[in-house]
């Protein structure tokens, strides 16, 4: 069966020139970065140039880059991280839409007998930048808030927040996992103290991720151990997925046009072709400040699980906000931050591309997705309402 | 990825029974859209009033759309009062067991059925004459109690898993405990003194068995003396059944019953089963 391969948020195909520059950091060169000698030396030299290119693809200082396990890690550093350093500060400004890996570290902070505010968004994903305004306390010790959202794709606007978040002299994190490699970055000119990325989101394998720390940012290490990353994480540095890592946003450097130009244009083609072909349809999200490679769509009347499982039936690899997908009973925290009414919520359907995917591919979605929702509205009991409700016969 | 069995992905893929019935006997429907799932149930019967026909239409899941399903094929041919026995378990176990989390699509399909031929009686089941326990999905304290009891559980998860109470807000949590308490006494103080036991049949398992066995078993012996005999309920371990033909009017029928029918259930069905003369 051919694999169409179109849940690029939740992971990434990692790039064959990624892992043609791991390959002998597995086998010959082995040694420790911290050694004295030679052998461990040259791999500490590797390990520097591929922070180099992490660097260069953010627009940050080399020394402000600390290597993680993951973006969770890298998350709860910034958050756990920077608490420690203000102990007399217990106020948190975040949204209602994060990660659970900051989500769920809000939760834990809030049983903790921290304060939370958590900013809420509109019905296009969008926060209001006045609530933020008005949410400041003078025990506020962080502002977080995530780049771009993983279910919608909707992008926040990351720097009006840090210009609001910097009058007040306050640190903020951000969550850019769904973000680097997708829209370009720099932040020597932005207002970000602290930024997460995860290495599977682009191409490089699980088990990898970075907290960029500006320098001059108050930071307690999280994970306390030697004296690897300047003492701001401890742990023998992963020297062949760091390398991958390096190679990786190298290339993601050179495709970001590719990822804003022909990928975009593939998204747009799909989303269109899926809004003209399949009726009560609708796009979840603001369709402008998005990311260029996601688009979340909601059938009415049919519940996601169902979809994928016939998708996945045809090869076909997405992901759904749906209650039943995760074991959960409610839909999506985020697409019920957003009001998107039940009949929609539960039938939604996130398709997120990456360089690797074609317009036959899309071809082939298109072909084949309007007689799965036609099936199972056809088993549907509100569908056969709705057409009753509208004057048309079943079909 | 859930791990469903080929028999749940089987009556996703291919769903029987799918559609609606016109000017339906019995009508249930459970559900919404805001909860997720939905089952529209309708029946006919035919003249000897079972069911003739069985149709479903879910708004679900793939094991919401597979219980569905199943449940039209497991009461087709019933009638009602066998088919109201059927329980959540037996879907299940129809479909080759559900993953626990999603228990809660074999018990919409039991509550549609029940629904439905509540509806068939003219008796009216509404959720006001009951404690509306979780405020989030809308679960009473009557359908927590008979998830608890069917299904020997546990714990509060447990009974998320199989009612969707408790699988919002979390405020219902403490009640929810309460009740699992209370029912479980209750069981606890019910059992019988232990005796040895074959395996635990699940309700529609014993009423297939003790069809099969009067098929089997027991007709082609009255059919050789020119009757026959009809199941007519089964209520716990008593059977009802009636005398056809010959045996009808058979001075020996109270024997052949106790002797015959009743030791041949015994032996294939279950020890403690009582054969009873259904009086018409």
């Amino acid at each position: 069966m051919r694999t169409v391969y179109v849940d690029n948020n939740a992971t990434t195909r990692v790039a064959p020139e990624v892992l043609e520059a791991m390959m002998p950091y597995f086998s010959d060169y082995y040694g420790n970065p911290s050694s004295m000698h030679f052998f461990g030396g040259q791999v500490a030299k590797q390990v520097n140039e591929a922070r180099e290119k992490v660097a260069d693809l953010l627009g940050a200082e080399p020394s402000e880059i600390v290597f993680t396990s993951c973006g969770t890690e890298s998350d709860n550093a910034a958050i756990l991280g920077t608490l420690d350093s203000y102990p007399e500060k217990r106020h948190l400004i975040t949204t209602r839409v994060e990660h659970p890996a900051v989500g769920n570290v809000s939760t834990y902070l809030s049983r903790k007998g921290y304060h939370v505010t958590e900013l809420s968004v509109d019905r296009e994903g969008r926060l209001d930048l006045d609530e933020l305004r008005e949410s400041f306390s003078d025990q506020t010790a962080l502002v977080s808030t995530m780049y771009a959202n993983n279910e919608t794709g909707v992008i926040f606007p990351i720097e009006k927040i840090g210009e609001i978040v910097k009058e007040k002299g306050i640190p903020f994190h951000t969550d850019a996992v769904q973000t680097v490699g997708k829209i370009p970055i720099n932040l020597k000119k932005s207002t970000i103290d602290m930024l997460s990325l995860s290495g599977h989101k682009l191409h490089s394998p699980k088990g990898i991720g970075v907290l960029y720390i500006r320098k001059g940012t108050k930071f307690s290490p999280f994970l306390i151990g030697g004296h690897q990353e300047k003492g701001r994480r401890g742990g023998t540095e992963n020297v062949p997925y760091i390398i991958g890592l390096g190679k990786a946003c190298e290339l993601a450097k050179n495709h970001l046009e590719d990822e804003n130009t022909r990928v975009k244009a593939l998204r747009d083609y799909l989303e269109q072709k899926i809004l003209e072909k399949i009726p009560n349809t609708l796009v979840n999200g603001d369709p402008v400040h998005r990311l260029p490679n996601t688009v979340s769509v909601s059938f009415e009347y049919v519940e996601g699980e169902s979809i994928l499982l016939l998708l996945s039936d045809l090869g076909i690899c997405a992901s759904s906000g749906s209650a039943c997908t995760s074991g959960s009973l409610e839909p999506s925290h985020v697409l019920r931050a957003m009001g998107v009414p039940f009949t929609a919520a539960h039938g939604s359907i996130r398709f997120s591309l990456s360089i690797y995917n074609t317009k036959e591919e899309m071809d082939y979605i298109i072909g084949h997705l309007p007689p799965i929702i036609q099936r199972l509205r056809d088993i549907s009991p509100f569908w056969y309402d709705y057409l009753k409700s509208q004057g048309k016969k079943s079909s | 990825m859930w791990d469903y069995t080929d028999k749940v992905k089987d009556h996703f893929l291919n769903p029987r029974n799918v559609g609606e019935i016109e000017h339906p006997d019995g009508i249930g429907e459970v559900g919404s859209l805001a909860c997720g799932d939905a089952l529209r149930l309708t029946f006919k019967l035919d003249e000897k009033k079972r069911i003739q026909d069985v149709k479903f239409k879910t708004f679900g899941c793939a094991s919401a759309i597979a219980s569905s399903s199943a449940l039209t094929e497991i009461v087709k041919g019933m009638t009602l009062d066998v088919a109201e026995k059927v329980s959540n378990q037996d879907i299940a176990n129809y479909l080759g067991g559900l993953p626990e989390e999603k228990m809660h699509c074999s018990v919409m399909g039991r509550e549609a059925l029940e629904s439905a031929i509540a509806n068939y009686r003219g008796q009216k089941v509404t959720k006001e004459d009951f404690e509306i326990v979780c405020k989030c999905f809308g679960v009473t304290d009557r359908e927590i109690i008979k998830a608890i009891r069917e299904n020997d559980l546990k714990t509060v998860e447990q009974v998320t898993y199989y009612t969707k109470a408790g699988g919002g807000c979390a405020h219902c949590h403490p009640k929810i405990e309460v009740l699992i308490e209370q029912v479980r006494k209750e069981m606890e103080k019910e059992k019988p003194l232990a005796k040895p036991e074959r395996k635990k049949l699940t309700n529609i398992q014993k009423v297939k068995l003790i069809e099969e066995t009067l098929g089997r078993e027991i007709a082609p012996a009255l059919k050789a003396d020119g009757g026959d005999i009809d199941l007519i309920d089964i209520e716990g371990n008593k059977v009802y059944v009636a005398l056809r033909g010959k045996c009808s009017f058979c001075h020996s029928s109270e024997v052949t019953l106790k002797q015959y029918v009743e030791t041949k259930l015994r032996e294939f069905v279950s020890e403690d089963i009582e054969v009873e003369e259904a009086r018409p």
